[in-house]
């Protein structure tokens, strides 16, 4: 049954450091990569704990494309089960979130607990002793999927594999950190919403490690002089590359000629914010930090820029497609003023950000840039062409390299 | 029942008159205007109808000044990279539902079309304008300016207002 990947495409030589350009639109790839990436070796984030806080509260979404529930049973568990019925294969929860006691079927009312047991059959034993499912027909073996999840610092993974190693051992020791300072305090949820893009999910999880860009097509720090790609910072690569941190270090921003005299289309003089209130911040966290993007493998992020605060997940809809869902969040200790900053921050990102917006477009050029030309690859060589830990500086394109190599890994490519 | 309330004939042109000069202006690309349709001291957010409803308060815009108004123009002109495209605000259904002294609540139902530059034509976003608008002296301004997106989803990228 299992396809042979490497009938389906051939990896350009050079490692990681060469992308075929046919894995962003072949729906034989897109089908295998459901396989083996979202139904393999990973954890996958599926939501807030507290989002369902009470015993019966649940939630719909995602993995890869799977429908799953995400719910907290009547013994105060988080379970996330997949959201199919094992009669016909009906979606069992249809509301996007809801409260409910058992899991119920609407098609022929087969009922489940809240960890996927089966429970009742409506006519299980026919109607006036006619029809009814067989006597060897067994209730245990006939459950709804229920998948391995575990919740660390509030946020919920789970995973269809019975190999992967524990979270937090999945994760390293420098991941975990970064989750425990950005998620660690707790979470206030100040708006969800979700944005759209018409490209292959890898296009924006590679736009999302690539911090070689973030300077240059991102114009709106430089027309205001906001930020410089000569920040301190630099790149954290877990072992194998699969998750990655970029970060930047304040109060180490000096003027460098270097960058002025390269005429970088983002650098133009003479723009001020009339309200420049909307980049003010506060030293939020004593390392420093004034941001940190965080990706763990294969779709979700952790982000910190500034005093913005979200996670987001990019969920693959189709070879060509991809949805993007955002929690913006506080904590529980925010002042009114710092609830307010991160109100105001907030016009820095998502579709709407004045920072982000276009990471939501570059994907949707590469997808029609490239679409007579499925034999090319492209390069992914900036900073070297493997994931060797990176040097000082965001110049470098080796966190996309981890994930390919993270891909490659799964894929058996 | 929720509904209208009885209105001057003056205040009620100057109001309907301010919510399709301002739908005008957006979809002839004269953004500059943009923040003239506001009072000094206004308000400016998009929010989804989910958040809305929960009482959440992050939206996909949030201007709370005029200056932010002036700075998201700026940056659409100067900073901002995204694919050329225009809007049509189709408009409808003003109802005013409340008034404070010179201050009225006013709500009008809105539909957006995107015109991409090279003729893709899709509904961009619907919703609902809750306005408190300011009529004094023969003018009407937007003090606050609320719109409720039905979807939760944005295609691509927002950066015409709405």
């Amino acid at each position: 049954m299992a396809t042979d990947i490497k009938n389906l495409v051939t990896w350009p030589d050079d490692g990681v450091s060469r992308i075929p350009i046919q894995i962003y639109t072949d729906p034989d790839i897109y089908t295998e990569e459901q396989q083996r990436i979202f139904r393999g070796p990973i954890w996958s984030f599926v939501g807030m704990a507290d989002e369902i806080a009470k015993p019966g509260d649940y939630q719909t979404t995602y993995i890869g494309d799977t429908p799953v529930i995400v719910l907290r049973d009547l013994e105060g568990d988080v379970q996330v089960i997949v959201n199919r019925c094992a009669h016909r294969g009906n979606l069992v929860c249809i509301a996007k979130e809801g409260h409910t006691e058992e899991l119920t079927c609407v098609y022929h009312n087969w009922r489940y607990d809240l960890q996927g047991n089966l429970k009742s059959v409506a006519f299980g034993k026919g109607v006036g002793k006619q029809g009814g499912m067989p006597d060897d027909f067994k209730r245990e073996d006939n459950g709804m999927q229920r998948l391995k999840c575990e919740v660390y610092a509030g946020l919920v993974f789970a995973t269809f594999s019975e190999e992967v190693a524990p979270l937090t051992e999945w994760l390293g020791a420098e991941m975990v950190e970064n989750i425990d300072r950005v998620v660690g305090r707790g979470m206030v949820l100040l708006g969800t919403y979700s944005q759209y893009m018409p490209n292959n999910w890898k296009l924006y999880m590679e736009n999302v490690r690539d911090s070689y860009h973030a300077s240059i097509l991102h114009m709106f720090q430089a027309t205001f002089r906001i930020n410089r790609l000569s920040m301190k910072g630099g790149i954290k690569l877990s072992d194998g590359g699969w998750h990655h941190i970029s970060y930047s270090i304040a109060e180490t921003d000096k003027e460098e000629s270097e960058y002025d005299s390269k005429k970088l289309r983002a650098v133009k003089d003479g723009y001020t914010l009339a309200d420049p209130s909307l980049v003010k911040g506060w030293r939020e966290f004593d390392c420093g930090t004034t941001l940190a993007i965080q990706s763990t493998y294969p779709n979700f992020v952790v982000q910190q820029i500034s005093n913005s605060l979200a996670l987001r997940l990019c969920l693959p809809k189709g070879p060509e497609e991809c949805e993007l869902l955002w929690w913006v969040f506080g904590t529980p200790e925010d002042t009114e003023e710092q609830r307010e900053i991160r109100i105001k921050q907030s016009n820095m990102i998502g579709p709407g950000g004045v920072i982000s917006m276009e990471d939501g477009v570059v994907g949707g050029w590469i997808q029609r840039g490239t679409k007579r030309d499925q034999d090319k690859s492209t390069i992914v060589q900036m900073g070297g062409r493997d994931i060797a830990p990176s040097a000082e500086g965001r110049a470098t394109e080796v966190s996309i390299r981890g994930f390919w190599q993270g891909y490659r890994d799964c894929m058996g490519v | 029942m929720d509904g209208s309330i009885s209105v001057s004939g003056d205040a009620r042109q100057l109001i309907t008159d301010l919510i399709i000069d301002y739908a005008h202006a957006i979809d002839d690309d004269r953004l500059e205007s943009w923040a003239d349709f506001f009072t000094d001291d206004c308000s400016y957010r998009i929010i989804n109808r989910e958040n809305h409803d929960k009482g959440r308060v992050v939206g996909i815009m949030d201007c709370s000044s005029k200056g932010m108004l002036q700075d998201r123009i700026l940056a659409l002109r100067e900073a901002n990279v995204f694919e050329p495209h225009t809007y049509r605000h189709i408009v409808s259904g003003t109802r005013i539902v409340g008034q404070d002294g010179d201050v009225f609540s006013v709500e009008t139902s809105f539909l957006v079309v995107r015109i991409m530059q090279e003729g893709d034509m899709a509904i961009f976003c619907t919703g609902k304008y809750i306005d408190e608008v300011a009529v004094t002296g023969g003018t009407a301004r937007f003090r606050s300016r609320l719109v409720v997106c039905d979807s939760n989803r944005i295609d691509t990228l927002i950066v015409i207002p709405i």
